[in-house]
Parts: structure tokens; C-alpha cells; sequence
């Protein structure tokens, strides 16, 4: 990779000023004539049987322009909304239709819409539907669910099992005998609300005369919604048109085919109009995905001086009332990347994925590696407290390490490149541990009520999703490569088109660095475009650690094609060898040929033939531009216009690591936690903007914060929600956190041309057993060995106070 | 969300805000700061037929001091103005709610007479003895407008009822002046989530010269399903010179209080007893060292 001046420099956001002034442009800033508003008629019950629709109270009122039963929907939904990931390939699946026909499955499950042609009518108007509803028994946990005579989500399966999943190598049995101490425990992985600050909407307009739906939606991933709906409403894939305008965050929750998906461009079939619909906070927390929800209990075997000979595991996934998008495969994620860093000669992993009466799971940033992380970082420190090792020490003697690689996992993941021991051995040089670790000891020994503790987690991560043909091995069914178009137009402006779609990332910055690199002019010449099925070629969209990996490759790509031929054009123009040209700051030159500092500075050259005596040594970008786009002046032979796309499809996935710190004050009059210090070491290969890769890791740390501490979805018995508002469900504050200290190793990735390996969820990832470790190791002196997430100051309190909680028994 | 159909007024003054009041009937609800009652009306668990805004009647705007030396705060004062001017107890304890925006909408009227278990303002007015003034119309059907006062320890009944009658206003609140070597405080545990009172407590002591406990109240709020004053804690500290020994003995009393205590996701019973415990000693130890 040719990294030039701008890969690697904090330039500025390119798409802030729209963002931070007002003038982007959301979903619902979108206002069509004639523009009808939808509303979802929703279950109130967990699980019952739909005995009748009354929409009659509906009659005769003026604004009621359209009303959909489930059983119309039904009608007009050619395919159930899609399982994009079967895995395993004989996993238990219910079909999931867009809206109830005759039970419903979860509280919220949507059971009839309505069109009003007045905004402050639509929740008058569900008001008026009346459903008749038969209650049926309900199941909410996983563990439950799993119980003989529990009951049943989906009757026609016969069980509420969607599958079970075993990875074992090694002499597990072996290694668990001739252990010198073995740890287990029992750990919860609670249910999570994304919470993006913008929730999901969705504007849809149909032209019956040319039967073409133009849907404007809050998404990570229009293409593959425009191919879902062509498929579910019959409609030719070309007929749809799918933007996804200014996103406000998604963190997977937008990553999905949800039944709003379907039932709001449908609503604009049925009525040949305009229909709106933005979801309310509650529908947020109601309906839209949850993340985790995983039980795992997990034992590891060691022997006195830390090294470790096996660790074996059974994971209990909630898939929740039905199995969406990406959701069967995160609780095998979670069980494959349970090695984590680690060299672990014997492993086993048993996973159990259920149904439950509580709305679907799927992908939360993270998806699946918090999970696994989580449950090796706190096994791995419980080892440490058990047999009286540091905790940095434990995980040294026991990382992969440099002379390993090629390396692979025990799961039989080959991880791309990583160094483990140096960004471990940077994060406690930053953190000054050995100081912080004598404060420690200082002060808790003269403070008894606020207690200091300090947690530190390793991680290693699945990200660059994803190399084609794996991904199709374990069941991947959609596409995941890269693809990207670099145009030149006459003036010289630059045009990148991405398959990535963004919604927070900085992409337009990034994408521009990286174009911008490669054809030697300014990021602020490139624009990005992406999230529009109509302008940009062909796309993935943005999840999983992905875009930059593999969609930046793909403009790294395209660009170096549009580079080749502007050379190939100024060699004929120069009458060199394109071999003998570079470009630098705008001008393509002859290597080694100076150019007056003021044309250098400038980028431009207002009248080269003048200011310069022939031969003519160079030749200006622009002169280019206007060469290819004007046909003028070409290579015999060469197809005039600068315009090329690339398609990247990397071999193999990256695999992030870092090593993160926390120190935590707990008062043990009241159990709360205050986090007073974090420090992140990651790794994320080659950085293209340092500034968004740090705002990533302060946003992904943030979510990982709040899941230790605040965060937590919970369900009544009656699979009631009982965290339906904010005032309920804990999101983290600016205000309850410290200013976070980043750093960064650098180990490329060889899997693609820019050696990068994806920032989006590596801080999330590390963070929820950096801090649970940090609060333990606070009250390890007071017998605490495990307090469940959230961290909330009741189970603190109750854990000082009952000491340690004990592993409970398996279902 | 959006809340029912309903209709809405702003009376200029205080007898049309109470005819409107009359007029609307059951449904009508008084509409203060907003901060409570639109939430409820968007997510539409409230839905009263007729609003009638408060914000353009004067005389429940603004502080002034009656001959007694008391304090009069407006019903319409709002949280921003009790932390900026009030000063003391009221000034610390607005301070805690909600955020900027929170605090500059919000009012002490709306506050109180809404009378939400986990709001901070009731454990201050308990604390303080104050008296709540409501106006009514008198009882012929007529214009002309009668107040009463109710003293705080009487104001909250139970969650989100009080000692108001239908058709009433809350119109102000009287602080009687403390006077001598005084301290007061706020301590509270928020509720992560809603950032209101878990469990806070309000204490307002008076030391005499030679540093013995003279007066002393002490009120809890977010425990329990209504605010609570804690009278034989106070009985038990009065006359003692509030050490650590003295505190923590008097805190005993707190295992004995028959309350309707609160439980939900972010604490239990018995954790808001033993919150209870921690705020209401944290309280008096900053009072107690205020009053030096």
C-alpha cells in the first residue's frame, strides 16, 4: 500500500457541517405531497391466539384512508422476511411473516396498520382497532424454554430448540483431570436495547403507472433491503429504489429485515401515496432488535503457575419470538471466538439457541465477540484471583504469540496477523500500572467504605465481514463483498461511490483520505455518495467491522484503476514511459523533476505551457480530467472517460485485538461504581483517519461501559416489557464517564490492500469485562469472586454483602 | 407519540385559571411546567380533556418576604430560579433535578402538586415545615377566591395524591426563616435510569451555642410510595451533639418505620430501607458540619 500524506492524518469530518448545523437530511425530515402516516397496531400479550380484528370504530372516519389486517398482509407477502445467516444448516426456523395472522409471539408483535392522512391522528386511529386476544402460557427465559413441559413459542416446531452446536478439539476430558485448579461460573449475558439516537424510519412512495417503489429508509444496508423487498412484494429488483439518507447511529438495530420493512412500503402500494412512518421511542425499545441475552457457564483448567490446558463452556442463546437476520449464527460466534488471545490446548463449547416469548435478538455492536470476550476475560481473571497471579501476568504467559503465526484458533479460525504482547505491555506502560497498582493498595488499605479496583481485558475480534466463499461455507447466504466507483469529471472534481453505507462512521472523510491518497490531490476534491441503490453500483452496507476493510479497499482499488489510466494519458501527453510518472499535490510529473514550490502548493497550474519550456515535464490533474472527458487527446485506442469500479473480496476475515484498563472507585455503603480511569490499547491495523478511529473506540467503550454498569432489557414473567422508556432503560451519560486515554499498535492485516482490520466495535468488545473485572477486584478482599451485568448498586451491595454468588446448578 | 385530542387554556389570572378549572370538570388537569404531565399525556396514560396553563398568571411567579420574616416562593418558580436564588436547602435540592432544560421548565408547584414518590422538592418542603398555599373558588358557584393552607406534613397522602381538592391550585409555598446556627442538605442516590431519587433525604438542624442538637428535621423521599419525615430519628438526635455514635444510633429507628416502602428493577425494599439509612447520615453530617 502506497500510504501517502493524507492515509494516516486526522482530517477533519467532511460530512459535519450539515450534521452539526441542522441542514442533514434524517428519514423524517423527508415530506412528500399527499403523504399518508402509518400506525402499527401491536400485541399487548407475550404469547396468545388473535380470535378477531374489530377496524369497524374506523368507519366512517375521514382521515382512515387505508387499514391492513395481518391477514391481508399475509396475502400480499410473497416470502417471509429472510433468515440471511442458516447456520447451523439444519437450525429450526419458523417462518416470520411481517404481521400475525393468528397468534402472536411477543408483546409488540404487529397485528394490523392503519394510513391516516393526518400525523396527529395515527395513534387515535390504533386506538380504535380492537383485537380480541386468547392469552397463552408464555416462556421468556432461555434456560426455561429449554425445560421439558415448558411452553411452546411455535407449536409447529415441536420444541422451542432452534439448535444445538458443539466445537470440541483436544483431550477435554484429559485436561480437566490433570488440572491443578479448575474455575467455573455461571455468567449472565444480559438482553440489550440498541438505542441509535435516531429510531428506524421509513418513507415509501409507489408509482402504480411503472410499478417502481422508491423507499427512503434509516438503514446500514439499502441494497440489501431493495432485494428483500423486490422479493417479498414481486416487484423487479430494478423497480426498487432504496436510499438511505443521513442515518443517526444503527449499531445493527438497522442492520435487518424487520416487519416495518415490508408493511410500510406496502401500505404505499395499497394507496398509490406517500406513507411515512417513524418509529417512537417505545416502538424502539419494543420492536426494534435486541442484542446478547446469553447464559454461559464456563470452566477453565489450569495448573498453579497460570498456564492453561482447557477451558470448556455451554452457552444458552435467547434467540427471542423468531429468528431474524443474522441471529442464529451470534451464539456460534460467541462460542468461536471464546479462545479469545489464547493458546488453549483442550476445548469444548456447547451451544444451546432457543425461542422465548420476547422479541427477536440480533445483531448488537459486537454480536457475538462481546459475548465471548466477556466470558474468557472474566474466567481468565477468576484463574488469576484463584491462584493469586496478576492479572496482566496470566494473560502474557498464555497469549498467542508472535512466532505462532500463521495461528489457528482452536475453533479453527486462521486470525489474519496480530502481536498481542506489545499492546498489552504499551496499555500498562500508558496506565503506569505498577504506580496504579500501589495507589491501589494504599488507598483501600486507608478507606474502607470507597474501595479502588483496576480490571484489565485482552480481546481479539472477528471483523472485514466478509471473505465470499467462507462466509458461504458456514451459511452466509448474501454477498459480502467490497465495491466502490472512482470517477473523474471534466473539471477535475472527484466522485467516490461506496457499497458501504454509513451512518455515523465518517466514511465521506475516510473514503476521500483514501481516494484522495491515490490520485495526489486533496480530500476535500473527492465527494462520497453512498446509500442510494440508484448511484452506487452494488453494496453490502455497514456492520460487523466491515466497511473500511473491505469497501475501502474497494476505493483504494478503483482509484489506483482510475491513477493507471490518468498516467497512461500523461505518458502520451509527456511522451514518457508511465512508469516514469508520479503524482504529487495535482501534478503528474516525471519522477524526480522539480516543480516551482507555488504550483506544488497550489495543486493547479493556470498555464503550464508557459511557465514551463518544453519538453513538457508534467501535466496538471485537471488537464487530465478534461483530456479523458473530452475524448481529446488520448492513447490511441483508449476508451475516453475516467470512470472505474473494483470489486474486493477479501480471503480472509481480520481479526482486531487490543488490551484494555479501568480503574473503579466502589462505595460499599451504597454499591455504587464510578469509573475514575480508562485507558484502550487497540489494534486495528492500518489507521486511515486517527481521530474517527478514536471516536469510535470512545463510542464503543461507552456502550461496553454501559452494558458493566447501567444497561439492561427485562421482562416481567408475563413477557411484559418492563424497560418500555428511558426513564427505565439506563443509557449512559457523557457526564458518567472519564475522558478516555487511547493508543495504538499497528500490525497490518494481509488480507487486503490497505492493512486494515476494522475499528466499528472493538471498544465495545473489550470494555463490559475490563470494567466487571475492575469492580471484582475491588471487593475480591471481601470475598466477591462474580457480580452479574448490570453492575447495578442493589446487586453490588447484595454481592458485599453475601459475599460470593455461587454457580448454580445447569438446567 | 402523540397525546389524545384535548382542549387547551392560558388564563391571565388566577380566578379565571380556577373558573376554567371548574368548568372543565374531572378531566381538566392544571398544566405547571410540563415536565411530568405531557410525558404522561404522549405516552397516553394521562388524557385530560382540558389543559389549563399556568404560565401567564403573575402572581404565582416570583419570592417575597412576609412580615413574619417567611419566605413565599410562586408556585410558578422554577427549578433554575430556587437554585440560582432561593439559597439553602431549596436552592441545593432544585439543583439535583433533572438536567438545564429540566430545571428551567420545571416548577416547585408542579413539582409538589403533581407529588411523583421519587421527586426531590417534597422531602425539602417536609424538612423545612413549610405550608402550601391552594386557592379555590368559594363553594356557591361564585367568583370570588378562597385560600387555605396546608402544612407540608399533611400536602402528600399518597403516590401522586394529595391534599388537594379538586378544582384547587397550589399557590405558593412559605418557608418559615431559620435562624440561629442552621444547617441543612440534600443527599440523594439517583435512579440510573430516570435520574430521579432512588432514595434522597432532606435534613434542616439547628445547633445550639454549645453545639447540642436544638431542632431538627429530617425528610425522605423515592423510599417509599409518599415522602416521609423521620420524626423519631429526630426525637432521637435532638439534645445530643450529633456524633457519629449519636447518628448511627438514631439511624436504628429506620429498621422500626412502618412505610409503604417502594421496590422496583433498580432497588428493593430492603435496599431503599438501607439507602434510607446512608443518605439520611450522609445528610445530617454535611448539615450538621454547615452549621459549625
Amino acid at each position: 500500500m502506497a500510504i501517502g500524506s493524507m492515509v494516516g492524518a486526522s482530517v477533519r469530518r467532511l460530512e459535519d457541517p450539515k450534521l452539526i448545523t441542522g441542514s442533514g437530511t434524517y428519514v423524517d425530515d423527508i415530506r412528500l405531497p399527499g403523504m399518508l402516516y402509518v400506525g402499527i397496531v401491536r400485541s399487548p400479550y407475550a404469547h396468545a391466539r388473535i380470535r378477531g380484528v374489530d377496524m369497524s370504530q374506523l368507519e366512517g372516519k375521514d382521515w382512515v384512508v387505508s387499514r391492513v389486517t395481518g391477514q391481508q398482509v399475509r396475502e400480499r407477502q410473497r416470502t417471509p422476511l429472510t433468515i440471511t445467516w442458516m447456520i447451523p444448516p439444519d437450525a429450526r426456523t419458523p417462518d416470520h411473516w411481517a404481521m400475525a395472522t393468528d397468534v402472536v409471539h411477543y408483546v409488540g408483535e404487529p397485528v394490523a396498520a392503519v394510513a391516516v392522512d393526518n400525523r396527529y391522528r395515527v395513534e387515535d386511529a390504533i386506538e380504535l382497532v380492537s383485537v380480541d386476544y386468547e392469552p397463552l402460557p408464555v416462556v421468556t427465559d432461555v434456560e426455561q424454554a429449554l425445560k421439558e413441559g415448558a411452553p411452546l413459542v411455535h407449536e409447529a416446531l415441536g420444541t422451542n430448540q432452534a439448535y444445538h452446536f458443539n466445537v470440541t478439539t483436544g483431550d477435554i476430558q484429559a485436561a480437566f483431570r490433570d488440572a491443578e485448579v479448575v474455575v467455573k461460573q455461571r455468567m449472565v449475558n444480559q438482553r440489550l436495547a440498541p438505542v441509535s439516537l435516531e429510531t428506524r424510519g421509513i418513507v415509501a412512495q409507489y408509482n402504480r403507472a411503472m410499478n417502481e417503489l422508491t423507499v427512503w429508509s434509516s438503514t446500514q444496508i439499502p441494497h440489501l433491503l431493495r432485494y428483500h423487498l423486490a422479493e417479498m412484494l414481486g416487484i423487479p429488483e430494478h423497480n426498487v429504489r432504496v436510499i438511505a439518507p443521513d442515518v443517526g447511529g444503527g449499531f445493527g438495530s438497522k442492520l435487518n429485515i424487520l416487519p416495518e420493512d415490508f408493511i410500510v412500503p406496502l401500505m404505499a402500494v395499497l394507496t398509490g401515496r406517500p406513507v411515512k412512518w417513524i418509529e417512537s421511542r417505545q416502538e424502539n425499545l419494543q420492536n426494534t432488535v435486541h442484542g446478547r441475552d446469553m447464559v454461559d457457564y464456563i470452566e477453565i483448567a489450569a495448573r498453579r503457575d497460570g498456564t492453561i490446558l482447557g477451558v470448556r463452556g455451554t452457552i444458552y442463546a435467547n434467540l427471542g419470538a423468531y429468528c431474524r437476520f443474522f441471529a442464529l449464527g451470534l451464539p456460534i460466534l460467541a462460542g468461536l471466538m471464546l479462545p479469545g488471545n489464547y493458546k488453549i490446548p483442550a476445548f469444548q463449547v456447547d451451544i444451546y439457541a432457543a425461542y422465548t416469548n420476547t422479541l427477536f435478538i440480533d445483531a448488537y455492536r459486537g454480536a457475538g465477540r462481546p459475548e465471548a470476550t466477556y466470558a474468557i476475560e472474566r474466567i481468565i481473571d477468576m484463574l488469576a484471583d484463584e491462584i493469586g497471579m496478576d492479572p496482566a501476568e496470566i494473560r502474557r504467559k498464555n497469549f498467542v504469540q508472535e512466532q505462532d503465526w500463521p495461528y489457528t484458533s482452536p475453533t479453527g479460525l486462521a486470525y489474519d496477523s496480530g502481536n498481542y504482547v506489545p499492546a498489552l505491555d504499551k496499555l500498562l506502560h500508558m496506565a503506569d500500572y505498577e504506580g496504579l497498582r500501589a495507589r491501589q493498595r494504599e488507598h483501600n488499605a486507608s478507606n474502607p467504605r470507597v474501595r479502588k479496583g483496576i480490571g484489565l481485558a485482552a480481546y481479539v475480534e472477528i471483523a472485514g465481514w466478509g471473505p465470499g466463499q467462507a462466509t458461504k461455507g458456514i451459511g452466509v447466504r448474501n454477498q459480502l463483498f467490497g465495491s466502490a466507483t472512482v470517477r473523474v469529471d471534466r473539471s477535475g472534481s472527484v466522485e467516490v461511490f461506496a457499497g458501504a453505507s454509513g451512518h455515523g462512521q465518517g466514511h465521506v472523510t475516510s473514503w476521500a483520505q483514501i481516494a484522495a491518497d491515490v490520485l495526489g490531490i486533496t480530500p476535500e476534491r473527492v465527494r462520497v455518495y453512498e446509500g442510494d441503490t440508484a448511484l452506487v453500483q452494488t453494496g453490502v452496507g455497514t456492520f460487523a467491522s466491515r466497511s473500511v476493510s473491505v469497501d475501502g479497499a474497494g476505493v483504494y482499488m478503483a482509484a489506483r484503476k482510475v491513477r493507471d489510466k490518468m498516467l497512461r494519458i500523461a505518458a502520451h501527453q509527456l511522451e514518457v514511459d508511465p512508469a516514469d510518472l508520479e503524482v504529487v499535490n495535482g501534478i503528474i510529473k516525471v519522477k524526480g523533476v522539480p516543480i516551482d514550490e507555488d504550483v506544488v502548493a497550489t495543486g493547479t497550474l493556470q498555464t503550464p505551457e508557459a511557465a514551463e519550456p518544453a519538453p513538457r515535464r508534467w501535466v496538471s490533474f485537471e488537464q487530465i480530467a478534461e483530456s479523458a472527458n473530452t475524448g481529446h487527446d488520448l492513447p490511441e485506442g483508449m476508451e475516453p472517460g475516467l470512470n472505474e469500479t473494483a470489486f474486493f473480496d477479501p480471503v480472509n476475515f481480520t481479526y482486531p485485538f487490543g488490551a484494555h484498563l479501568a480503574e473503579v472507585e466502589v462505595d460499599t455503603d451504597t454499591g455504587e461504581v464510578r469509573l475514575t480511569r480508562y485507558v484502550a490499547v487497540d489494534d486495528c491495523g492500518n489507521v486511515i483517519n486517527p481521530m474517527i478511529v478514536d471516536g469510535q473506540i470512545h463510542g464503543g467503550v461507552t456502550q461496553g461501559v454501559a452494558q458493566a454498569l447501567w444497561e439492561e432489557v427485562v421482562y416481567d414473567e408475563q413477557g411484559q416489557l418492563v424497560t418500555g422508556t428511558l426513564m427505565d432503560y439506563a443509557v449512559p451519560f457523557s457526564t458518567d464517564l472519564p475522558m478516555f486515554e487511547t493508543g495504538f499498535t499497528v500490525t497490518p492485516s494481509p488480507v487486503n490492500p490497505l492493512g486494515v482490520k476494522g475499528v466499528g466495535e472493538a471498544g465495545t468488545i473489550a470494555a463490559s469485562p475490563v470494567i466487571v473485572n475492575a469492580v471484582v477486584d475491588a471487593l475480591s478482599d471481601l470475598g466477591v469472586r462474580h457480580i452479574d451485568m448490570p453492575l447495578r448498586p442493589e446487586k453490588v451491595w447484595r454481592a458485599i454483602h453475601a459475599r460470593s454468588e455461587r454457580m448454580e446448578d445447569q438446567p | 407519540m402523540i397525546p389524545r385530542e384535548f382542549d387547551y387554556v392560558a388564563p391571565a389570572t388566577l380566578e379565571e385559571a380556577l373558573k376554567a378549572l371548574r368548568e372543565g370538570g374531572e378531566e381538566a388537569k392544571v398544566l405547571a411546567g410540563g415536565h411530568s404531565l405531557i410525558p404522561l399525556m404522549k405516552l397516553r396514560l394521562a388524557a385530560p380533556s382540558l389543559l389549563v396553563d399556568l404560565r401567564l398568571i403573575p402572581d404565582l411567579r416570583g419570592t417575597s418576604t412576609d412580615p413574619a420574616g417567611q419566605c413565599i416562593y410562586g408556585a410558578m418558580t422554577t427549578h433554575r430560579e430556587l437554585h440560582l436564588s432561593a439559597g439553602g436547602l431549596l436552592a441545593e435540592c432544585a439543583g439535583t433535578i433533572g438536567d438545564e432544560q429540566v430545571r428551567a421548565r420545571g416548577t416547585l408547584g408542579g413539582s409538589l402538586a403533581h407529588a411523583d414518590p421519587a421527586a426531590d422538592l417534597p422531602a425539602a418542603v417536609l424538612a423545612l415545615n413549610a405550608t402550601l398555599l391552594a386557592a379555590r373558588l368559594d363553594g356557591n358557584g361564585g367568583s370570588a377566591v378562597a385560600t387555605r393552607s396546608i402544612p407540608a406534613g399533611e400536602f402528600f397522602t399518597d403516590m401522586f395524591t394529595t391534599a388537594l381538592e379538586p378544582g384547587e391550585i397550589l399557590t405558593a409555598v412559605q418557608v418559615p426563616q431559620l435562624a440561629g446556627r442552621t444547617g441543612t442538605a440534600y443527599v440523594k442516590i439517583r435512579n440510573k435510569a430516570s435520574h430521579y431519587a432512588l432514595t434522597g433525604a432532606a435534613v434542616v438542624l439547628q445547633l445550639e451555642s454549645d453545639g447540642i442538637c436544638g431542632q431538627i428535621a429530617v425528610a425522605v423521599t423515592g423510599a417509599a410510595a409518599r415522602p416521609f419525615r423521620l420524626d423519631r430519628v429526630e426525637q432521637a438526635l435532638r439534645g445530643t451533639r450529633l456524633s457519629d455514635d449519636d447518628i448511627r444510633g438514631a439511624l436504628d429507628e429506620i429498621g422500626r418505620l412502618d412505610v409503604p416502602w417502594l421496590s422496583d428493577l433498580f432497588g428493593s425494599e430492603e435496599y431503599r430501607r438501607h439507602l434510607t439509612g446512608v443518605v439520611v447520615r450522609r445528610a445530617i453530617e454535611a448539615a450538621r458540619d454547615r452549621a459549625g
